[in-house]
């Protein structure tokens, strides 16, 4: 001990702060990001693993969790028609919606694009809808879409075609909620797209339109390559919604109280789960049915991204 | 034709064609604008018209007497509790949104401004979170809240808002690195603590950022439809949302005052956002920033 000389090694007390200063620096942060700490564990990762357990087990609420191994996924895919029904009801409000949605969104974003005056108030207008609450919405779209004498159906005969049978049809009812989330859910995609739109270089415009190309082809061929960044955003963001989609389900489904919608045409994911769930209190087999979901969800998101390779372009200069 | 002639009417040709352009502009915003407006119309027009005029044919445009009766009707019609019902979603709203903005303003400073070791790691979990779907958490979650006792009141609802959430923490993180450092330095060399930097310092530069962040949640909140849904139980603890759900489930065909408490319950959201319009257009324009 005696050897060592204040030459050779920094006194204890010259090296003590500067230890406890790097773990002072530490200790303050994490008392910063406490809450969030706490948030991750207690609602996201402890909710994360207790969902793989309980999806194993038989838990009806009132008695606690009861090992059954594979079981839920066995009566899911084997034993459950209404499992079938409700993942064919997603697939088609999904693969319907998504890609419309995207298109009138994009469509929306570009007539908004122009130069006019008075453009605010229109955008206004476009965006208003989705600022609705869901039940609000739902409820003035079984007004508009009423069988016989609803605005909608009424328009359509105005014009020669045939009445539909919207939400009390096995076949319309989905057209119907479709057509409605059109109206309420593309105003936030629509100002993304209008945002992205401000940032195609005028110069790459006007270079096209030197060279000839006429409207269609500069859409085609400069602004919408320089989109698809936020194409891309905007695809997953809707997948996902619209996987979880319950509200006008839910709320034009008659609460999925017998049947939701006619011949169960409304019954959605969301709502199988909330039945079994919330209904049944069966939580192991609605656990069971959100992991799939899941599973689902996140392979469909990875197959996107892994495919916005060949479709997606990042400019240099762009975000 | 002299050099003038031509330029002047290439000058008339280019009025021509803008003007012409800007006609058509117009006509193809405002053919689109009916079609989002027409719906809203009629939600006013059904609120105000007596029972036996919402579905007739031919249609009723325009209604005979106008009922404003029917907001009176409705509000104080006993299936739908409005003072009840607006007191619990004010309530609702103004708590989640406080704890939204407070908790992300104190976690999004830690990972704008201070080192520390994880620094990197936790942000890149917190960023991952972001695209968590929520209906992997939802059973667990709810069986967490019947555990502690919760179910039937509004604490599953607010409480954990007030520890954080990924997207707002990502926002305001965004927002306080544009600060420019030498401020906070400053303040620091003074002797300042980090909570006296926050406070005093990053708050009053980021408000706007906390405006949109606050907006969101408020709306957010207002218009939850499947949160309530599944926490409460009784009707006096509904919502506006829920309530009118209720009230729909109750007197299924009075579309009449089920139009008119409708357009009250979405009348303060569109209020606000005629209140704070640029805040919000900018905020679900930084929602985007995400995929770019």
């Amino acid at each position: 001990m005696a050897s060592i000389t204040p030459a050779d090694q920094p006194p204890v007390a010259r090296r003590a702060p500067r230890l406890s200063k790097q773990l002072r620096r530490d200790l303050q942060a994490y008392l910063f990001l406490a809450p969030w700490l706490f948030s991750l564990l207690a609602f996201t990762a402890y909710p994360m693993i207790a969902s793989f357990y309980f999806s194993l087990t038989k838990y009806s609420i009132l008695n606690p969790p009861r090992w059954i191994g594979v079981d839920n996924f066995v009566t899911m895919f084997t034993n459950d028609p209404l499992y079938w029904k409700a993942v064919a009801n997603t697939a088609y409000y999904t693969f319907v919606s998504v890609p419309l949605s995207i298109v009138v969104a994009l469509g929306l974003a570009l007539l908004l694009n122009q130069r006019a005056r008075g453009i605010g108030i229109y955008r206004t207008i476009y965006y208003l809808p989705s600022l609705m609450p869901v039940v609000a919405s739902t409820l003035l779209w079984l007004v508009l879409l009423d069988p016989r004498l609803g605005l909608v159906n009424i328009g359509l005969q105005a014009i020669g075609l045939p009445k539909l049978g919207w939400l009390s049809s096995a076949d319309w009812s989905k057209p119907g909620i479709i057509l409605m989330s059109l109206w309420t859910g593309t105003g936030s995609a629509m100002l993304i797209f209008l945002a992205g739109l401000k940032d195609v270089p005028s110069s790459l415009l006007e270079a096209a339109m030197i060279d000839g190309a006429n409207g269609w082809q500069r859409l085609r061929h400069v602004t919408i390559p320089l989109l698809t960044p936020t194409i891309f955003f905007n695809l997953i963001m809707s997948i996902i919604a619209s996987f979880q989609v319950f509200g006008p389900a839910y709320v034009a489904g008659d609460g999925g109280a017998r049947q939701a919608g006619p011949l169960n045409s409304l019954l959605m994911y969301m709502l199988l789960i909330y039945r079994n769930a919330f209904r049944f209190f069966e939580m192991g087999y609605a656990s069971a049915l959100a992991l799939v979901m899941f599973i689902v969800l996140v392979a469909l998101t990875l197959a996107v991204v892994r495919s916005s390779d060949s479709w997606v372009h990042y400019e240099v200069g762009r975000r | 034709m002299t050099a003038h002639e031509i330029a002047a009417q290439v000058r008339r040709q280019r009025l021509l064609y803008r003007t012409l352009t800007g006609v058509l502009a117009h006509l193809a915003l405002s053919g689109v604008a009916v079609l989002f407006i027409v719906p809203f119309a009629w939600l006013i027009v059904t609120s105000l018209k007596p029972l036996n005029q919402v579905f007739t044919d031919p249609l009723v445009w325009l209604p005979d007497p106008v009922m404003w009766s029917n907001y009176q009707e409705a509000l104080t019609s006993p299936a739908f509790p409005f003072m009840r019902l607006l007191g619990n979603t004010v309530i609702y709203a103004v708590a989640s949104t406080a704890g939204t903005i407070v908790s992300a303003v104190v976690v999004s400073y830690a990972f704008a401004r201070l080192e520390f070791r994880g620094r990197d790691l936790l942000f890149g979990i917190t960023l991952a979170t972001m695209m968590l779907p929520g209906i992997v958490t939802l059973i667990p979650t709810y069986l967490l809240f019947r555990w502690l006792g919760w179910i039937g009141t509004y604490l599953p609802l607010i409480v954990p808002l007030w520890f954080g959430s990924a997207f707002n923490i990502f926002l305001l993180r965004q927002f306080m690195m544009t600060i420019p450092v030498d401020l906070t330095d400053a303040a620091r060399i003074d002797g300042a603590s980090d909570f006296t930097i926050l406070w005093a310092i990053m708050v009053p530069l980021i408000k706007p950022a906390l405006l949109v962040v606050g907006l969101f949640q408020f709306m957010a909140s207002w218009n939850d439809f499947f949160g309530p849904l599944i926490y409460l139980d009784e009707a006096s603890e509904y919502p506006l949302v829920l309530g009118l759900y209720a009230f729909r489930t109750r007197f299924g065909v009075q579309w009449h005052l089920i139009m008119a408490a409708s357009l009250v319950v979405t009348f303060p959201i569109i209020a606000l956002f005629f209140a704070a319009q640029r805040y919000f257009i900018e905020g679900v324009t930084m929602s985007g920033l995400k995929g770019s």
